[in-house]
């Protein structure tokens, strides 16, 4: 007889209740196996109406992010292995409204990241013509930690203030912003603050620092938003001196 | 378009105060709070505090610890009741209360160091 | 619970959950970041006891030999003692987190963080040193 592991799985069937319930189901237990390849084993089949997001399998593309056992995961990153004795227990991503059982609902996000404009905000009148930017390995070294996101989303369902107030921005979306503010070839600094600054944009973080703890590839977001602060905060004290650089 | 907010005046104050509050309470309280009251060390009597008061230099460090720390607290605990204890309806009394006894006791430090000439 | 489900214009309707009053004791770590948070509270308490000192100070040497009678009363004593504590707590947190905001780069090299920690925690050893030599000696 095959090793089996228990799996209770966060179900919500809008169409037929209000409440989301739990089900309950033996998986294969696999060495090698992660959450996700227990969810596609019960979606192949145990019950095919299973719905879940997943896509490279392989931790760079951000879609398998879920609360697994009460702590937000990459589900192709979590090995069956590590809940050997007990049940492991997947929800949906925590401080995000549920479509369907493990899907949730990201457009908010997808808003606030846009607000922050991350792209390269090129000078004025700068253009492919006039050949490439150059940039050194320590100009690379300044930003390159803040691109490592894969937008997963798992520091918002890890910080307590996503859930708590809906117009945070949130640990992504500003380390994000830095990843743009401290490359060398971005000028939309001065755009950025403006969208940031505003009460709750980044003011509502209080540094509980649990987004850095549960981001799986190293982006240290916490640490991005206290280097915001300082630097919103350095702009702030400068725009009362009178050294005629008003904007 | 910036909007006008409160934020970065209250944060600098936070951290300001978080950082007089972590250089210099712990050794302050420690003598007055633990070892003089307990004699484990020789304590300061009326005339030697006034007379290290006297200087204006200590003057100004001993109101900066009297004032910044208490505007951290207030910045801290404001957050913490607003989502502690997700009382976000509350949010301006619990800032009036907050910033308002912070402003009260750096005006009391104020009132006090003055007086002692 | 099956029962007809509520639509919205576009779509059925999204669960949202409600957060509990007591969400911060769901996790070790949300429960030691309201501890540290309330670590402020007691900031607060030693300028209270400092303020007080003050104007025992202001009242003259019997006043202030008062006072400092009463900071030898057990409940007063208890309660400097857990502010210290916390007080302590609110330092070393602080100063280990200071260098995530300070990120100090000389020649390209951002300066490691424990150089940064290390820095604070010299900084406080001297300060309360000299506090220290100033009241005693």
């Amino acid at each position: 007889m095959a090793e089996t592991i228990r799996l209770e799985v966060a179900r919500y069937r809008p169409e037929e209740e209000t409440e989301p319930t739990f089900d309950a189901f033996e998986v294969p237990f696999r060495k090698d196996w992660v959450v996700l390849d227990a969810l596609n084993y019960i979606k192949d089949k145990l019950d095919g109406t299973l719905s879940y997001r997943w896509s490279c399998r392989m931790g760079v593309c951000g879609s398998c992010g879920m609360m697994v056992n009460g702590e937000p995961k990459l589900t192709c990153a979590t090995f069956l292995s590590s809940y050997r004795s007990g049940t492991v227990r997947v929800e949906p991503l925590q401080n995000f409204p549920v479509i369907r059982d493990l899907v949730i609902e990201t457009t908010d996000f997808l808003r606030k990241l846009k607000s922050v404009k991350p792209w390269i905000v090129a000078q004025n009148g700068a253009s492919s013509q006039q050949g490439e930017f150059l940039q050194t390995p320590d100009q690379l070294n300044a930003y390159k930690q803040y691109s490592m996101c894969i937008n997963c989303l798992i520091c918002y369902a890890a910080c307590p203030v996503c859930g708590l107030d809906s117009h945070f921005v949130g640990p992504a979306a500003i380390a994000l912003a830095q990843r743009y503010n401290l490359d060398s070839r971005d000028q939309g600094s001065d755009q950025r603050l403006d969208i940031l600054s505003q009460h709750e944009g980044i003011w509502g973080c209080t540094f509980v620092g649990e987004c850095t703890q549960a981001c799986p590839k190293q982006v240290d977001p916490a640490g991005a938003i206290q280097r915001y602060k300082l630097t919103a905060a350095t702009e702030w004290l400068k725009s009362l001196l009178p050294l005629g650089s008003a904007k | 378009m910036r909007q006008p907010s409160n934020e970065p005046i209250l944060w600098v104050l936070f951290s300001a105060g978080g950082v007089i509050s972590a250089l210099f309470i712990p050794a302050l309280l420690f003598l007055n709070g633990l070892a003089f009251p307990m004699d484990w060390l020789p304590s300061p009597d009326h005339g030697r505090m006034v007379e290290l008061l006297r200087y204006p230099v200590a003057k100004l460090l001993v109101f900066l610890i009297c004032s910044l720390p208490l505007f951290h607290w207030a910045h801290r605990f404001r957050f913490t009741l607003y989502d502690g204890l997700q009382i976000k309806h509350l949010n301006e009394v619990i800032g009036v209360l907050c910033y308002g006894g912070a402003i009260g006791g750096t005006a009391a430090a104020g009132y006090l160091l003055w007086n002692l000439a | 619970m099956k029962t007809a489900s509520t639509y919205t214009e576009f779509h059925p309707r999204w669960h949202r959950t409600r957060i509990s009053t007591y969400w911060w004791m769901g996790r070790w770590a949300y429960l030691k970041f309201i501890l540290r948070e309330l670590s402020s509270v007691f900031v607060a308490c030693f300028v209270v006891v400092t303020l007080l000192q003050l104007q025992a100070l202001n009242r003259g040497p019997v006043q202030y030999a008062e006072f400092q009678r009463w900071l030898q009363k057990p409940s007063v004593i208890a309660l400097n003692g857990i502010s210290f504590l916390f007080v302590l707590f609110h330092a070393v947190t602080w100063f280990n987190l200071a260098p995530r905001a300070l990120v100090v780069r000389i020649g390209g090299k951002r300066i490691p963080d424990i150089a940064i920690a290390a820095a604070n925690y010299v900084a406080w050893l001297v300060l309360s040193a000299a506090i220290a030599w100033l009241m005693i000696v």
